[in-house]
This record gives C-alpha cells, sequence and structure tokens, in this order.
C-alpha cells in the first residue's frame, strides 16, 4: 500500500516538476459548485459537452470509410451500414448523438437563460455558447447532406433556397453554399469541408473558451443568494460534482446505445433512414421537412403573408429571425443591472416568450404539413 | 467500525475499477470490429471490377456474362467483331432479364421475344426502350474489367 | 439597295401571297363551301374531312366522290362528269382501292404503305361474306377506319390505334342483336379487357401487348386455325412456342383436334396462369386428359411438374418472409431483396420450362432458382440473428454500465458522508 502510494507520488512529482501542476490541483480542489434545488440545470452543459465527445469519436470513426462526392457518398453510407461491423451503430449513435446534443445544448441556454447566469461578469461566456449552438445548428445542417439519399437532397435544396430570400447577397450565398447553381455533388464537398475540418477547428476553439471561462469564473450562483447568504451551500467540484458527472455521462451514453439498437434510423420526426440515392430528377417526397431545430423557422417564414408591409414576406421573416437572434445573444448587456433580491419580471417574460414563439411554431410546422 | 469502512470501500473501488474496465471493453470492442476493414474493402461506387475476368468470357459458352451493377443487372458480351459491351439487362418492356444470342447476334429478352440490336437498339418485339449502354474499362494486364456508367 | 429592299419585300410577302392562293383553291372547292354550311349534324362530313389523312395530303372531296367541285349547283355536280354519290357497302371496298390498290399511284403519298389491302380483304371472313354471298353487314373499310376521319394507325386518335382497336372490333362484335345469324358470341371484348393482353393494353397502355388484329390478322382477318395457334402465340412467347413444338402435346393435340395454347389458357379471356392447373387435383387440367393408367406417364409427369413448382414458389415465398421480417426488424436487407429478383426470374422460366411437360427439364431450370431462393433465406436468417445479437450486445452493455453507475453512486454517497 505505502510503496503505491510512493509510486503514485513519484510519477506525480516528475510531472510537477516539467509542468508545475500543483497549483492546477490546488485550485480545482478549491474548486466549489453551488447546490440548491436548482443545481439539476448544471449538468446540462457537461451533457452537451459529453454528446460533443461521441461526436467527435463517431465522426472520426465515419471518416474511415466515407467518401464525399456525389458517386461515392450515399454508396459509401450504405458500405458503412451494412457492411462494415457495427457500422450502423456507429452511425446510428453519431445521429442520435447529434440530435440529442442540439437538445441538450437548448436546454442549458434555456436554463442559464431563467436563472440568470449570463449576468455580469459572465456576458462572454454567454455570447461564446450562443456562438456555440449556432456552430452546432450549422453541424446538424451540413451533416445532413452528406448521405447524400433523397430526403437529404430535397431539404438542402429547400434550406439552401431559402438563403437566396436575403436580398443583394441572397442570389451569391446562395450559390456559395451550393458550389453552384443547384444542390450536386459540388455542395456535398463544401458540406464535407466545413462539417469535418472548418466547422470542428472554430467550434474547438470557442468551447475552449467557454470552457475556460466556467473554470476561471465558476458556477454562477443564484440571484436570491446575494439578499440572503445563509443559504449558501456548496459541494466540492472534486471529486464529488464530477462523478456526479461521470454518472450522469454514463447514463447518458447508455441511452445512445438503447436508442441505437432500438431505433437505428430515429423515431417519428428524427429520423434518418437511408432510403434511395438522391436523385435531382426525381419528383421530390411529398413532405419536405427540415431537422426539428430548424421547423420553428421554417415554420415561421411559411406562416408570413406573401407581403409584410412593403417588404416580402419571407425577407421580412428573415430579418426579424435575424434580428431576434442578435437581441438574444445581446440580453447580458441589454438586460440592465440586476439589483439583489428583485426578481427581473421583463427579462423573465421575454424568455417565456421566446420558449413560446420556439414551440408554438414547432408544434404547428408538425401539424400542418 | 473502520475496517468495515475501509473493506466496503476497498470492494467500491474494485468494483469501479472492474466496471470501468469492462465497460470500456463494451465500448472498445464495437470501435476495435468497425476499424477493421470489411472483406469487400470499399465501397462499390458507380464503377464496377467484374468478378471475373477477360479470359473466362472468352472461355465461356455463350460470351456473355450477367453481372450486379449497384441495384443493377448488367450484361455484358463479346461481340462478333470482338468488342467488349455492356448495357444495363432489364428488358424495358415487362423487367425480364435479357441474355445474349450469339447465333444471331442480337442481345434477346425470352419473356415475349424482344430484341435489341449489339448496340442496345430495341430492333423489334414489345420492347419500347433502347438498353442503357454501360463504358466498359479492360485491363489488358490482369485481364480485369470494370463497368461504368456511361456519362452524359 | 433599292432592289434588294424590294426584292426582300417580294420574300416577305410571299407566304402571304402562297395563303391566299390556298384559300382561294379552298373556297373554290365548292363541295366544302355548301356542305360545311348545313345545319349541325349533317355537316359532320366536311367538319371530320379537315382532320383526314386524304384531306391533309391535299386530296378533296372530289377525289374520292367525283363530280366537279367548281360547280356551285348540285343538280349540276350530280350531273357533271364522273359523281359517285355515296358508295353503299358493297362498293365502298371498290370506292378505295381504286386508289390504295394502285401502286403507281400511292408511291406519290407513302411509298411504304401496302397497296394489297383489298387481296387480302378479300380472303377474310368479312371479305368472303360480302363479295360470296353478298352479305352487306360485314365490316368493310369505313367500318373500322371512319369515312371521313381516317387517321394513320400510329396516330393515337386513330381508330385502329392498338389502345382503339378493340372497342373499334366491340362495335359490331360485342352487339348481339347485330351479330345475331352468325352463331358465334359476342362476349369476346368483354373477356378481353379482363385478360392478360387486355389489362396490358388497356390499362397499363403498353401498345405491344395484343389487341384482337394481332392474332387475327388486320385486313386478311381470319380466325388463327387449330395448328397455327402456337405461331400466332409464338410470334411473342417464343421459348414456349419452341418448347410446346418439341413436347409430346404437339403430335397428340393435332391429332385430336385440339387448339393448342387455347385448350389450357383459353382464347380472350387469357388469365394469368395459376399454379394448380398443373398436377392431378380436380382443379387441374392436367387430369381432365391424363388418368394414372393412361399408358402415356402424363399423370406422373404432371404430379412431379406440380411439385417442383410448388417447391421453387415455396421457397420464394419463405424466403420473402424472412426478409420481410428481417426488414421490419430495422435490419438493411436491400441486397437480399434484389437477389430475390433472381428467383422470380427462375420462376418465369420455370414457368416456360412447363410447356416442355418433361419433369426433368422443369426441374432442371427451378434448380439454380431453389438455390439461390435457400441461400437468400440464410441471408435473412442471419440477418434476424444479427438484430438479436445486437439487443444482446445492448443487453450485456447495458449491465456493466448499470453495474459502474450503481458503484459510482455509492462512492459519491460515501464521499459525501
Amino acid at each position: 500500500m505505502a510503496d503505491k502510494i510512493a509510486r503514485e507520488n513519484r510519477l506525480f512529482h516528475w510531472v510537477d516538476e516539467r509542468l508545475h501542476i500543483q497549483t492546477l490541483v490546488d485550485y480545482m480542489s478549491h474548486k466549489v459548485v453551488p447546490q440548491h434545488s436548482h443545481s439539476f440545470w448544471y449538468y446540462f452543459g457537461g451533457i452537451s459537452l459529453f454528446f460533443f465527445v461521441v461526436q467527435v469519436v463517431t465522426g472520426i470513426l465515419l471518416l474511415l470509410y466515407y467518401r464525399p462526392g456525389a458517386d461515392s457518398a450515399y454508396e459509401s453510407v450504405k458500405f458503412i451500414i451494412s457492411e462494415v461491423s457495427f457500422g450502423w451503430l456507429i452511425r446510428s449513435i453519431h445521429s442520435w448523438s447529434a440530435n440529442l446534443m442540439i437538445l441538450a445544448a437548448f436546454i442549458h441556454m434555456f436554463s442559464v437563460f431563467f436563472t440568470h447566469a449570463y449576468r455580469k461578469p459572465r456576458e462572454m461566456t454567454w455570447v461564446t455558447g450562443i456562438f456555440l449552438l449556432a456552430l452546432a445548428l450549422a453541424f446538424g445542417f451540413s451533416g445532413y447532406l452528406l448521405p447524400w439519399n433523397e430526403l437529404s437532397f430535397f431539404a438542402t435544396r429547400v434550406g439552401t433556397g431559402m438563403a437566396g430570400a436575403i436580398p443583394g447577397v441572397g442570389d451569391f450565398l446562395m450559390k456559395l453554399m451550393r458550389g453552384g447553381e443547384d444542390v450536386t455533388g459540388a455542395t456535398i464537398g463544401r458540406f464535407f469541408g466545413l462539417h469535418v475540418a472548418v466547422l470542428p477547428g472554430v467550434f474547438a476553439v470557442l468551447l475552449s473558451l467557454h470552457l475556460f471561462f466556467i473554470q476561471r469564473q465558476g458556477m454562477s450562483e443564484p440571484l436570491e443568494w446575494a439578499a440572503n447568504p445563509q443559504f449558501k451551500k456548496y459541494r466540492p467540484f472534486f471529486p464529488n460534482f464530477i462523478m456526479r458527472e461521470l454518472l450522469v455521462w454514463l447514463i447518458m451514453l447508455n441511452l445512445l446505445a438503447v436508442l441505437a439498437v432500438f431505433f437505428p434510423d430515429g423515431i417519428g420526426v428524427v429520423h434518418w433512414p437511408l432510403g434511395q440515392k438522391a436523385d435531382p430528377f426525381a419528383p421530390p417526397p411529398p413532405v419536405i421537412r427540415p431537422e426539428w431545430y430548424f421547423m420553428f423557422a421554417f415554420q415561421a417564414l411559411k406562416v408570413l403573408p406573401a407581403h409584410l408591409l412593403f417588404i416580402e414576406g419571407e425577407l421580412a421573416g428573415i430579418i426579424i429571425l435575424t434580428a431576434g437572434g442578435i437581441v438574444w445573444t445581446l440580453i447580458p448587456f441589454l438586460a440592465g443591472k440586476f439589483s439583489s433580491g428583485k426578481k427581473p419580471t421583463l427579462i423573465i417574460a421575454f424568455g417565456w416568450a421566446v420558449l413560446a414563439f420556439i414551440a408554438v411554431l414547432t408544434i404547428l410546422g408538425y401539424i400542418l404539413e | 467500525m473502520d475496517e468495515i469502512r475501509d473493506d466496503r470501500r476497498n470492494f467500491l473501488n474494485w468494483l469501479i475499477g472492474g466496471g470501468l474496465v469492462a465497460f470500456l471493453g463494451s465500448v472498445f470492442y464495437p470501435v476495435y470490429r468497425y476499424v477493421i476493414p470489411p472483406p469487400s474493402g470499399e465501397a462499390n461506387v458507380s464503377q464496377v471490377k467484374l468478378p471475373f475476368k477477360l479470359k473466362e468470357l472468352q472461355e465461356d459458352e455463350k460470351k456473355s456474362r450477367i453481372f450486379k451493377f449497384g441495384r443493377n443487372v448488367g450484361i455484358i458480351l463479346i461481340t462478333p467483331e470482338n468488342e467488349l459491351k455492356a448495357f444495363n439487362a432489364v428488358c424495358t418492356h415487362l423487367d425480364c432479364t435479357v441474355q445474349y444470342r450469339k447465333d444471331l447476334s442480337i442481345i434477346w429478352c425470352a419473356c415475349h421475344n424482344g430484341r435489341y440490336d449489339l448496340e442496345g437498339r430495341n430492333i423489334s418485339g414489345p420492347p419500347p426502350r433502347p438498353l442503357t449502354a454501360y463504358t466498359v474499362h479492360l485491363d489488358n494486364a490482369t485481364g480485369d474489367i470494370f463497368v461504368a456508367e456511361a456519362k452524359g | 439597295m433599292k432592289t434588294n429592299s424590294g426584292l426582300r419585300n417580294v420574300l416577305i410577302l410571299l407566304p402571304l401571297w402562297l395563303g391566299v392562293l390556298t384559300v382561294a383553291a379552298l373556297a373554290a372547292d365548292q363541295c366544302l363551301e355548301c356542305h360545311s354550311s348545313w345545319e349541325e349534324g349533317l355537316d359532320a362530313p366536311s367538319v371530320q374531312f379537315q382532320q383526314d389523312i386524304h384531306s391533309k395530303a391535299g386530296l378533296s372531296c372530289a377525289s374520292c366522290h367525283g363530280g366537279d367541285p367548281t360547280l356551285d349547283d348540285m343538280d349540276a355536280v350530280r350531273k357533271s362528269k364522273g359523281y359517285k354519290g355515296v358508295p353503299g357497302a358493297k362498293e365502298v371496298n371498290q370506292f378505295c382501292a381504286s386508289c390504295h390498290s394502285n401502286p403507281a399511284y400511292m408511291v406519290k403519298f407513302n411509298p411504304s404503305l401496302p397497296t394489297d389491302q383489298l387481296d387480302k380483304y378479300k380472303t377474310s371472313v368479312h371479305g368472303k361474306r360480302l363479295f360470296e354471298q353478298g352479305d352487306t353487314k360485314v365490316a368493310t373499310c369505313i367500318s373500322c377506319h371512319t369515312a371521313h376521319s381516317i387517321q394513320p394507325a400510329a396516330e393515337p386518335t386513330s381508330a385502329v390505334y392498338p389502345i382503339n382497336i378493340p372497342k373499334t372490333c366491340a362495335n359490331c362484335h360485342a352487339d348481339a342483336d347485330y351479330m345475331s345469324g352468325y352463331g358465334i358470341t359476342t362476349d369476346q371484348h368483354e373477356k378481353y379487357i379482363r385478360s392478360v393482353h387486355g389489362r396490358a393494353l388497356l390499362d397499363k397502355k403498353d401498345i405491344s401487348a395484343p389487341a384482337c388484329n394481332d392474332c387475327h390478322g388486320n385486313h386478311g382477318a381470319t380466325p388463327p386455325g387449330v395448328t397455327s395457334l402456337s405461331a400466332v402465340c409464338g410470334l411473342c412467347h417464343t421459348l414456349i412456342a419452341d418448347n410446346f413444338a418439341k413436347s409430346p402435346h404437339k403430335e397428340a393435340f393435332d391429332a385430336m383436334g385440339y387448339p393448342e395454347c387455347e385448350t389450357c389458357h383459353s382464347n380472350h379471356l387469357i388469365e394469368k396462369p395459376k399454379m394448380h392447373w398443373v398436377g392431378v387435383s380436380d382443379s387441374s387440367l392436367c387430369v381432365q386428359c391424363h388418368a394414372p393408367d393412361d399408358g402415356t406417364g402424363g399423370y406422373v409427369a404432371a404430379a412431379r411438374i406440380y411439385e417442383t413448382l410448388v417447391n421453387i414458389n415455396s421457397i420464394y415465398n419463405a424466403a420473402l418472409a424472412r426478409i420481410d421480417t428481417a426488414d421490419m426488424k430495422g435490419m438493411l436487407v436491400t441486397d437480399e431483396r434484389f437477389a430475390l429478383n433472381e428467383v422470380k426470374q427462375a420462376i418465369i422460366q420455370t414457368g416456360t420450362a412447363v410447356h416442355t411437360f418433361d419433369p426433368e427439364a422443369v426441374s432442371k431450370v427451378a434448380e439454380p432458382g431453389i438455390t439461390s431462393a435457400q441461400n437468400i433465406a440464410i441471408q435473412g436468417e442471419k440477418k434476424i440473428e444479427e438484430y438479436y445479437f445486437r439487443r444482446k450486445g445492448l443487453g450485456i452493455a447495458t449491465l456493466l454500465i448499470t453495474i459502474l453507475v450503481i458503484a459510482i453512486y455509492l462512492r459519491i454517497k460515501s464521499i459525501e458522508k
């Protein structure tokens, strides 16, 4: 026993001599996580992170066999799920994890919003988080096309077509995304590059910043604590909180495995059967719908009248959604000062309105199709 | 009392360690199996290497063979002029598989006596359309035959 | 420059002039002038004729009916030279043949059009009755081709376009009153439209499927005779006809005066063949002639062929069921489904081989199909096993994760105590 400890110490010293990790260990051992009735929400950031790691690992594995290009993309995905051992599992986990990551990120975002964790000094954490979510959506959009099947082809054609409605730059933007007039093999090349090189690079930088901010500033404490210090209660980050996170991650991994085995092609509106290879000349399937996390935006553009005041409805929709996104990103700066003990009712109302907007339009989108 | 707690702790540590190893095994087993390349090597795309060589085709009594081409059935044949030709072998009439009739120098569908010339054009009988032609590439050194979708 | 523009003006005006001339020429046809001004219904010939191929070829009323089209007085037309009036049933064939049987004349319009229609017609049942017995109820040229809206057979609007032919023939042949006294049934059309051929032609618009004329002939309309039947069917069903011709049935049927294909498949109502037609059950067609002790061996052969048919079909169905099950369980079976097409082909070929009436030949054809169906069934089974393997694997992984989760949970509890 003593030998073992001595050995562990020697290794520690060896590393410490070179990298001075003792300070890091000290820092970590003093780190605490606030403990209260809403501590539960702290896990969703970690869950999103976990799903991201799963995405990286399964994504790299898929890269072993995936071959971009109009002649090979569909064939290689079919090859992965039919010929490669456990290929079906890797693809299915990649797809499930993608959806769950975005879901977890949404929950994380709203929990941060409603607990006002974005307030000073955490403005930059909020902003990087929003950018991370935007990147995650871009990941979803670009990855959806890669199997080059009927479903993905027509959804991407509609999706990129919407960008064409932006005045002035719309046409340019659409061509830039499609790599030509229409969605073709050239589009796969672009989306593939975006999905496996550009987005991961940018994402890694932003994620590092986001995590650095969190480690530096610690977890945000509830608003009420400022006025009532007697309620303050903490839990050590290491090992208590990290063990709990580990627990949650294991459960999430198990959830992924269960979903992948029972619903390898997804279920309900979260569905990614390989189906037929994309054929630009085939009639589009009766229902072309975006992935669920784009549904509210898609539906918002659809329900708007052809003309709103003096501008085109679709353009108006894009302007409103973009403006909404900017306001949402700048919330920490627009929310004003938080006086202790007073609930910022206006902000909370705004949050509920946004949540209701997204929920109602998403549900409408599925009902009205 | 302390000893009991210690025992329990040791057991827990052992359980966590063992569980972790087993768990990692159950994660890495599929990954390990996944990275081993499957026998067919790579995904077939719009060009396929035929599972037989030129010599076998030449020695074939019918001077033709049926092969699988993606979702389709293909037919490859050696014309009297010693050319290699390949087509989609699905008759354009009612989806029967066509065959090469060396004696008549035609491609023939037995189901309803549909006939195509050696360019795949429908020349008599029910077929409403010509057969889709494929491009044939021959590796002279190895005798491997490659069939690809005709461009354009 | 000036001359040039003058020339251009002339060139531009040329088409216009031609148009004016054409109108003048048409206006000069006094037949149309009068007939088109008649009340609705009576003006039909003049209206229909404008779409007629003869009108498009530049012929006028007078080209067939004679008379002088420049005269605007009916009485004068009647008295004019060469006026033939309206031909009766007996004259109408001669009427058309005056041009259509004249190769030297027809070559000016359509060199590839045959000129032997009247000769053939005279050999047909219709022609014989008309010319030999003076029966004017029979079909003449205009019965099928119409009188004034004649279209080439390749035009979809033509009465003799393949898809329209069954109806054209049925105009008379399905009319029980009209056909009374001829001693033939009038249910051919009604049967034909329910047959495989009728459904292919009329429902699927497959114009390569046989209409009435493909078996009975066009101008030389004759019912195929007992021995020529396999020649008619064999036009498309070549292999089957070959097999039949080499089979013992050929001689036997000829000797007994049985029509070849029709004996089993009937004539107008040709159905998709059923398996139970073969064999020795009560519903089998074989036992209508063959008995166990008839000395031909046909009874035993029928039983064995039936066995092969049942075998390949049941193995096909079993393979399909395996694959469907695997598919329902969410496994990818597109390749297996694809391979099943091959078995389908083998089943078709087995059906063809049945017409050799040789059990050995039939099972030789069926064999590869049976083998590949068995392989597919095994593949399907493997997919189903794979499905359960996945669940088992998941079960093990879940168990391991659960143990780990519990252990970590206990550890947390012990730390926090």
